[in-house]
């Protein structure tokens, strides 16, 4: 248990996140990679994701736009999509994009948009809680050794 | 050609050389592994560079396949695996594979998010030595080691083994083939790529003096003086001391020639199992060539093949052959005992069941014709490869002759051959269908088919040449095929079969080189080459009308390149070889296919990526399925009113394959539907 109750704020924080779901064992593989030499190392690959994804949303948003849809893109753009967030771990998020693919594969346009609605929700969501994280991580100070979700 | 490598690899320890970073391999091997790393998505990217300096390898990234190939063309030597995305939007993953499996010979790691049975297929028949689901856990590429070990090990083997096999195997294979002189070497040879292939020997594997050769950059030039040495040798005698003589580059040795030729093959394989494909339609229908009366018969004989395969109903299969051997003058009606004898082939491999049919079918009729004369032209010759296929298919030995091919122009000669079967299957079906090569394409008035033919019949003419004729003059075959059916096809069935026009002539061609040399019907590889010279042999018809079918399509895909536009050689250096001429071929062969190929396949030359693509997952086991699948669709048609029927076969299995080629993404092949992932 952390003596610091910054990091033992962390640490729940961080368990929370895998608890409700949030991000997966994937998000483990990244803190595993950070080290000494490279202290905010996940932090710094979510903040690459969060700036190139969002490339890809606008241009899922814009092919939503355009009647009727062209499904064969919007499985590719999500495909794209759902690489870069399964990368991170982003648990949701890419549960979400699987459902959008279903509906694109099954020339669903409502459930497309239905679930891209949703995909983006979560999305945000876990954009903030990450951005605590990370700045409540930075004020702690080192963390230690990841450990991995119960 | 990392010879060096495989030198090196011969045991761990000697690897030294390998390493760049200079550590030797006892001790920090893995580390110091120099990898590329290719993915367009800079979040992947991050995180696999990180993971991989984690794993103490030597991380260089890249996020464009272009920028990949320039890095490592720059500096072959500089790296020793590469990892690469499939989705990418500058180049698909799958042709950045095989660029860098035929120029390189690095051994490449696929990785994606989609974990499609189709895509991780494509990736094995594309030569990914693995396939990695996203997300890449650290632990996954912490025995990437392995593939480049394992490939340096396998390489040195070979190089060993074709080696030595080589010049002491050469020793007559077949005592009575006094009139295949060439299918003696074959054999010979044959037999020591089998062995080579096999991999299974390892007591001549004493020779280490060739360890840390400078590894060999094959260029495109080089490559292509390659390919050149190659056709003009004939796919079947291609061995590789001949082809170093002939290509006459200072420092180049028979092992770097050996390992590309290789290579090489399993390229070609790949081609063919596409163009075969469409080929096969397309040659079909572009078989309708009145003047050979046997056409009807061949192809008869090919929808027998298609029904072994599966693909045809029987009763399709059956009506087909009626059809086509009522039609057929000296044949008597083709029994549908055909297609039993197509069981017997029962090869993993669709294409061989192809050839199979049309083997038996020739058989059959060949042996009818044989005796009692060739009611048609083309008949000696067919029913020279007939028989010979018939045989072969009883030996199913992967052994194509090159007698055969000699034999087909001689009856008598074909008895003889008709023992030796196996090997003269080959050859004879090569000839005959070089023989009709010329006749096809006057009658098909197939621009493409007669340059393949012209060239292919003058290399054919003698029996030595037909080898030849499979491996490269595909375009050849692949035209005869159509018109001279299936029997011709047997030697130079690998190309027949595969591509359409050139595809599956090469393919063909090469796959009866390997077979004979290389697979004595063991070994991974030698099934495969194996199925093709038996197709080959065996069906000169369903050849035909595959290799129609397939020839037109593949050709114009990717092996348009090679076959129809007598670009054979320049088409498969560049197609296979050069990725930026590949495109550029595909592109001038599409022009070129285009205009002798009424159908699809235009459209699929449209974009050369997808072309190659379109070609390899025909390639890729679904060649015959596809065939046969066309077939089946010809068949209740009643495709053989009469001799001519097969003109309409023939386009009808244009058709079918121009629908296929241009819905690349839409194969439903049997059980390998090779459809492009979309992105």
């Amino acid at each position: 248990m952390e003596r610091n109750p910054m990091r033992r704020q962390l640490a729940i924080m961080r368990q929370s996140l895998f608890d409700q779901g949030h991000v997966d064992e994937q998000f483990v593989q990244l803190e595993e990679l950070q080290d000494d030499a490279n202290p905010n190392f996940v932090e710094e690959v979510v903040t690459l994701y969060y700036r190139d994804s969002a490339r890809i949303i606008l241009n899922i948003e814009q092919a939503l736009e355009r009647k009727p849809f062209d499904f064969r893109k919007l499985d590719a753009y999500m495909h794209q999509f759902k690489g870069s967030s399964s990368s991170i771990g982003a648990k949701k998020v890419k549960a979400e994009s699987t459902l959008f693919r279903e509906y694109c594969k099954s020339g669903n346009g409502e459930g497309c948009m239905r679930s891209f609605q949703q995909l983006k929700k979560e999305y945000a969501t876990l954009r903030k809680k990450l951005g605590t994280y990370f700045q409540l991580a930075r004020q702690a100070g080192p963390v230690e050794t990841a450990s991995r979700p119960k | 050609m990392n010879v060096s490598s495989v030198k090196g690899s011969m045991s761990i320890s000697s690897s030294t050389s390998t390493w760049k970073a200079g550590d030797t391999i006892s001790d920090q091997f893995p580390a110091g592994l120099r990898v590329l790393v290719v993915d367009d998505d800079p979040t992947c990217l991050m995180i696999l560079e990180k993971m991989l300096i984690a794993c103490l390898y030597k991380v260089t990234k890249c996020n464009r396949a272009e920028t990949a190939l320039s890095k490592l063309r720059e500096n072959k030597n500089g790296y020793d695996i590469v990892l690469s995305d499939v989705h990418m939007p500058d180049m698909d993953g799958f042709k950045l594979l095989e660029h860098i499996g035929l120029e390189m010979d690095l051994p490449v790691i696929m990785m994606s998010a989609d974990d499609g049975k189709q895509v991780v297929m494509k990736g094995v028949t594309h030569g990914a030595c693995d396939y990695l689901i996203k997300p890449v856990r650290i632990e996954a590429l912490k025995n990437i080691w392995q593939h480049v070990v394992r490939k340096r090990k396998n390489e040195w083997k070979e190089f060993e083994q074709s080696g030595s096999v080589e010049e002491g195997d050469r020793q007559p294979k077949q005592s009575d083939d006094a009139d295949y002189s060439s299918s003696a070497n074959e054999g010979n040879w044959k037999g020591s790529k089998k062995r080579k292939d096999e991999e299974e020997e390892t007591d001549e594997r004493d020779d280490t003096s060739t360890l840390k050769k400078p590894r060999v950059v094959w260029s495109v030039e080089l490559h292509q003086q390659f390919v050149a040495a190659v056709n003009q040798l004939g796919i079947d005698k291609a061995v590789p001391k001949k082809i170093l003589e002939l290509m006459n580059v200072p420092g180049l040795t028979r092992e770097n020639v050996a390992s590309h030729l290789q290579k090489y093959r399993l390229y070609l394989r790949r081609l063919s199992g596409v163009s075969q494909h469409q080929s096969n339609l397309s040659t079909i229908i572009s078989a309708q060539d009145p003047t050979f009366g046997s056409l009807s018969s061949l192809s008869g004989l090919d929808l027998q093949t298609l029904a072994a395969t599966g693909q045809l109903p029987a009763q399709s299969l059956a009506r087909l052959q009626a059809a086509g051997l009522g039609r057929a003058t000296a044949k008597s009606g083709i029994p549908i005992t055909l297609v039993d004898q197509r069981n017997i082939f029962s090869f993993e491999n669709p294409k061989l069941r192809f050839g199979e049919g049309q083997q038996q079918h020739m058989t059959n009729k060949q042996q009818v014709n044989l005796l009692h004369g060739i009611p048609t032209t083309m008949e000696p010759k067919q029913l020279v490869s007939l028989r010979h296929a018939a045989q072969s298919i009883g030996n199913m030995n992967m052994q194509v002759p090159p007698h055969g091919a000699q034999n087909s122009q001689n009856n008598p000669l074909l008895m003889q051959m008709g023992q030796q079967q196996q090997q003269s299957r080959g050859q004879i079906l090569v000839d005959s269908t070089i023989n009709h090569a010329p006749r096809l394409s006057s009658s098909m008035g197939q621009p493409i088919l007669s340059n393949g033919i012209a060239t292919n019949v003058s290399s054919r003419n003698g029996i030595p040449e037909n080898i030849r004729a499979p491996g490269y003059s595909q375009t050849p075959s692949m035209l005869n095929f159509p018109v001279n059916h299936a029997s011709e096809l047997p030697g130079n069935s690998f190309a027949l079969g595969s591509t359409p026009g050139v595809s599956i002539l090469t393919s063909k061609g090469a796959f009866q080189e390997d077979v004979n040399s290389e697979i004595k019907g063991s070994g991974g590889l030698m099934p495969s080459y194996d199925v093709f010279n038996d197709l080959n042999q065996h069906k000169p018809q369903s050849w035909e009308l595959q290799n129609v079918g397939m020839a037109f399509d593949t050709s114009q895909h990717s092996n348009s390149l090679q076959g129809n536009l007598d670009l054979t050689q320049s088409a498969l250096g560049q197609q296979g070889f050069s990725s930026g001429q590949m495109n550029g071929h595909n592109r001038s062969a599409a022009v070129a296919n285009k205009a002798m190929f009424s159908t699809g396949d235009v459209k699929e030359l449209g974009s050369a990526q997808n072309v190659n693509q379109h070609l390899n997952n025909l390639l890729v086991d679904n060649t015959i399925r596809i065939k046969s699948e066309r077939v089946c669709d010809t068949s209740p048609a009643n495709i053989f009113p009469d001799h001519f029927g097969q003109d309409d076969l023939m386009s009808a299995l244009l058709k079918q394959q121009e629908s296929v080629a241009s819905s690349e993404n839409e194969f439903d092949f049997d059980g390998y539907s090779m459809n492009n992932i979309p992105v």
